[in-house]
């Protein structure tokens, strides 16, 4: 068998996880939009789930792979009450620029 | 060179070509097209990586499920213009730097650590990630945390339903 971790080395996954980590990152601080604020966290979690599977590959077990399923589910249940909150914020406000949701009180 | 690290190579180069895009371009319609090419992408790494059941979950769950309710709330948002004001120059220098700075930690961090891999890879030959394998983990070992991630699913479905539910005019 002819393992693909031979040829292309786990040091570049991780450069590739860790570069798609730090674009993830670079949207949520860089854009004001809300939805693509929420777009650059699901880039953050595929970047982790990718990691996840080079691993469980590395290591020959399946358990990360079950931990990705976890993931999903959970990026799931996530971006659907995400999505929810933002509709119901541009009901009341209008906008969904996170800019202009300072008048949130605690 | 061999074909794999080629393909390995198209594919990371297509992976964070999108991504950039998707953080970068006006149209929030545009962005979620390059978000769909960049999870397709990372279906491929998983394919790549020769986790065929995975690589289809993701397109399900990620490019079907979770895109279509993207484009939805931006068409229900009527978003589709490009009149979105930008933060002031210096947050937006601040995120340039702050990504480079990021970048260049992990990087290094990652390439000063203790090698990971000796060069030596040994393969047993055992299977480990096909459906069969993978199903008798999540139900054996995994079983309590699938009945909480049902419980999560339905319980995100309802507060989904309730959030988005128009609220009753007050007397």
């Amino acid at each position: 068998m002819n393992n693909i971790l031979n040829q292309i080395g786990i040091e570049n996954y991780i450069f590739l996880c860790v570069i798609l980590f730090c674009i993830g990152v670079f949207g949520v601080l860089y854009r004001r939009n809300a939805i693509i604020v929420f777009m650059s966290i699901e880039i953050m979690l595929n970047a982790v789930n990718l990691l996840f599977v080079a691993f469980s590959t590395y290591h020959q077990d399946a358990q990360g792979q079950v931990f990705v399923f976890f993931s999903m589910a959970v990026a799931a249940a996530e971006v659907a009450v995400g999505l929810a909150i933002l509709v119901s914020i541009f009901r009341n406000s209008g906008t969904i620029d996170v800019a202009n949701l300072k008048n949130l009180k605690g | 060179m061999s074909i794999l690290l080629i393909l390995f190579c198209i594919l990371s180069a297509i992976t964070l070509l999108t991504a950039f895009l998707t953080v970068f371009s006006k149209n929030p319609i545009h962005s979620a097209i390059y978000l769909v090419i960049c999870f397709f992408s990372v279906a491929g790494h998983y394919l790549l990586l020769n986790a065929q059941f995975l690589a289809i979950v993701h397109v399900i769950v990620y490019s079907g499920a979770i895109m279509i309710l993207f484009l939805f709330t931006i068409m229900l948002m009527n978003l589709n213009k490009e009149n979105e004001v930008h933060k002031p120059r210096i947050t937006r220098l601040g995120a340039i730097v702050s990504f480079c700075l990021i970048c260049f930690v992990l990087i290094l961090i990652f390439i000063n650590s203790k090698p990971i891999a000796d060069g030596s890879y040994d393969v047993t030959g055992e299977d480990y990630q096909s459906i069969k394998v993978l199903g008798k983990v999540l139900l054996n070992e995994y079983m309590v945390p699938f009945e909480y991630a049902s419980i999560l699913l339905l319980v995100a479905m309802i507060g989904a339903v309730l959030l988005s539910k128009k609220e009753k005019l007050e007397k």
